[in-house]
C-alpha cells in the first residue's frame, strides 16, 4: 500500500523544513519568549510582595496616627481639667482673699465706728456736762454760790445717769 | 470558525464535482477517490469546471537513471495524460500516482524523485507561516520590556499554548533538564498544530494530508529518537544493556538487552503510526462523509437529499471533531517526546543510598 511506503522526496522536504523551521524556533523563538514569561512570573511575584509589603507599612502607619491621636486626644483632657481645677483654685483663693479683705475692711470700720462714737460720745458727754454745767449754774446761780459744791453735785448725777444708761 | 467550516465543506464538493463529472456516470470508486485525496500529487488541484481541471503545477525535479537531473513544470504532464521527457506519472502498479521512467526492457522504474509535491509545497508554506509566526511573536516579547503589559489577542494564545506545554507537558515529563529541550518541543507541537489545523482547509493553501503523511511522522519521530538517545544519560544505558535483573536474563542469552533495545525503536514508531494514522482517519472520515451525497445520486432524487443533508450534518460535526483532534495528536506527540526524553533522563536510584 502506498500510503505506507515513505516517500524519499517528501522526506528530504521534511527533513529541510522542519529542520529549518527548528533551527530558527529554538535559536530565536521560544527561548526568547520562555525567557519573557518566566521574567515576567518573576516580576509579577515580585511585585505581589512588594504589594504585600506596602499595604504593611499602611496598616502600620494607620496604627501609629490613630495612636497618635490617642494620645493628643488624652493630652487635651488632661489640659482642660487641669486648667479647670487651676481656675477652680484661682477662684477659691480670690475669695478667701476677698474674704480676709473685707473682714479687715469691717473690722476697720467697726474700729472707726467705735473711735468715732466715743469721740462723739465724749464730746456729747462734755457738752452736756458744759451744757449742764451752764443750765447749772444758771439754776444754781440762784440757788448755790459755790461752784465746787455744784460740780461734784453734777458729777454725782451724771454717774448716777451713767449708771442707769448701762 | 463555523464559516470557515461551511467555506471548508463547500470546497470539498467541488473537489468531488470534478470527480463525478470526469467519471461521466461511471460508479463512483470511494476508495480509489480518498486515496487520492489523502495521497500525494505532483500538481496542487483546485476545482474542475465544465471537465477542465484547473490546479496549480509544481516543479518536478528528478533524477534519471543515467544520472541526468532533470527540472521541469508538472503542468507538462497534462494532469497524468502525457509523457515528458521520457518520464510520465504511472496509471497503476507498484507506483501508481507515481513519476516514472521507462527503460530498455519497457519496464516502469523510479528515478530519483525530489519533486515539490502538493505535501512538499505545503510543508514548506506552513513552515513558513510558522517561523514567521513564531519569530513576530518573540520579535513582540524582545522589544518590551518585562514590567509592561502582557500580550493580547494572538500572541496571548501562543504565550496560553507555550505556557500551558511547559507546566503541564514539558516540566513534570522531561524532570529538572526540561529547560534544554523545551524549544525542541515546543517546535514540535506547533510543527505538528499548524499542519494539521492547514490541512482542515479543503481548498488551496490548505488541504494537503501532511501530518497524515508517513514520511513526515516518520521524520518527526526520528528527531525524537535522535534526541532521546543522544542526550540520554549513562544510567538510561546501562538500563538498555546492563539491566537490574536476575544474571540468566543477560548471562548467556541476553533476553533482556534485545527486549530494551527494541523497546528503544517501538517508541519512536509507535509515535510515527499513531500521529499518521489518526490524521489520515480524520481526512478519510470527512472524504467518505462527503462522498455519500454523489454514492446515493443513483438511488433517486428524495433519498439523495435527504442523504446529502445528513451528509452535510455529519461532514460539519467531523470537521469540528476533527479541529479538536489536530491539538489532541500534537499535544499527544509532544506529550509523548517529552516522556520519552524523561525516560532518558534517569539518574542512578542507588546513587543516594551509596551517599549516606
Amino acid at each position: 500500500m502506498s500510503l505506507l511506503k515513505p516517500d524519499l522526496g517528501l522526506l528530504f522536504w521534511m527533513l529541510i523544513s522542519f529542520g529549518v523551521a527548528f533551527f530558527l524556533l529554538a535559536k530565536y523563538g521560544f527561548p526568547v519568549i520562555v525567557k519573557m514569561i518566566d521574567e515576567r512570573k518573576a516580576f509579577i511575584d515580585k511585585s505581589l510582595l512588594a504589594a504585600k509589603e506596602a499595604n504593611e507599612q499602611l496598616e502600620n502607619i494607620k496604627e501609629e496616627g490613630e495612636k497618635i491621636l490617642a494620645q493628643a486626644q488624652a493630652e487635651q483632657l488632661r489640659l482642660l481639667s487641669e486648667a479647670k481645677s487651676l481656675q477652680a483654685k484661682i477662684v477659691e483663693e480670690a475669695k478667701t482673699q476677698a474674704t480676709i479683705e473685707s473682714v479687715k475692711i469691717l473690722q476697720k470700720a467697726n474700729e472707726d465706728i467705735k473711735s468715732a462714737k466715743n469721740a462723739a460720745l465724749s464730746e456729747i458727754r462734755a457738752e452736756v456736762a458744759a451744757l449742764s454745767v451752764g443750765i447749772a449754774e444758771k439754776i444754781m446761780r440762784r440757788q448755790l454760790t459755790d461752784s465746787a459744791q455744784q460740780a461734784a453735785m453734777i458729777d454725782r448725777l451724771l454717774d448716777e445717769m451713767n449708771i442707769y444708761k448701762s | 470558525m463555523f464559516l470557515f467550516l461551511i467555506a471548508g465543506t463547500d470546497g470539498v464538493f467541488a473537489q468531488e464535482n470534478h470527480h463525478g463529472a470526469t467519471q461521466d456516470g461511471e460508479k463512483l470508486n470511494v476508495t480509489e477517490l480518498i486515496l487520492e485525496h489523502v495521497g500525494d500529487a505532483y500538481s496542487w488541484h483546485i476545482v474542475t469546471i465544465d471537465n477542465k481541471q484547473i490546479a496549480i503545477p509544481l516543479p518536478v525535479i528528478v533524477r534519471s537513471s543515467n544520472g541526468a537531473w532533470h527540472f521541469f513544470s508538472s503542468a507538462h504532464f497534462e494532469h497524468g495524460h502525457a509523457q515528458y521527457q521520457g518520464f510520465s506519472i504511472a496509471d497503476e502498479g507498484q507506483y501508481k500516482g507515481k513519476i516514472v521512467e521507462t527503460n530498455a526492457a519497457g519496464e516502469e522504474i523510479r528515478p530519483l524523485d525530489f519533486s515539490l509535491t502538493k505535501n512538499a509545497v505545503s510543508l514548506l508554506m506552513s513552515s513558513a507561516l510558522l517561523i514567521v509566526l513564531i519569530l513576530s511573536c518573540a520579535r513582540w516579547y524582545r522589544r518590551r520590556k518585562v514590567e509592561e503589559l502582557s500580550p493580547k489577542g494572538f500572541f496571548c494564545a501562543i504565550e496560553l499554548l507555550i505556557t500551558t506545554l511547559i507546566d503541564s507537558v514539558i516540566k513534570p515529563c522531561v524532570g529538572k533538564n526540561y529547560a534544554r529541550y523545551a524549544p525542541y518541543l515546543l517546535t514540535v507541537f506547533f510543527f505538528i498544530f499548524i499542519n494539521d489545523l492547514l490541512g482542515l482547509i479543503p481548498i488551496f493553501p490548505g488541504g494537503a494530508n501532511v501530518t497524515g503523511n508517513i514520511a513526515v511522522t516518520g521524520v518527526l519521530a526520528v528527531f525524537t529518537f535522535i534526541v532521546v538517545n543522544i542526550f540520554g544519560t549513562k544510567e538510561y544505558w546501562k538500563e538498555i544493556l546492563w539491566p537490574n535483573v536476575p544474571m540468566w536474563l543477560k548471562v548467556p542469552i541476553p533476553i533482556m538487552p534485545a527486549i530494551e533495545i527494541v523497546g528503544m525503536f517501538t517508541k519512536p514508531f509507535a509515535l510515527m503510526i499513531r500521529l499518521f494514522a489518526n490524521i489520515l482517519a480524520g481526512h478519510a472520515i470527512v472524504l467518505g462523509l462527503t462522498c455519500m451525497i454523489f454514492i446515493t445520486v443513483s438511488l433517486g432524487a428524495a433519498m439523495n437529499t435527504g442523504m446529502s443533508i445528513l451528509s452535510i450534518i455529519m461532514t460539519i460535526f467531523i470537521d469540528v471533531v476533527e479541529l479538536l483532534v489536530a491539538f489532541i495528536q500534537a499535544y499527544v506527540f509532544t506529550l509523548l517526546s517529552a516522556v520519552f526524553i524523561g525516560l532518558s533522563q534517569v539518574e542512578p536510584h542507588h546513587h543516594k543510598n551509596s551517599e549516606i
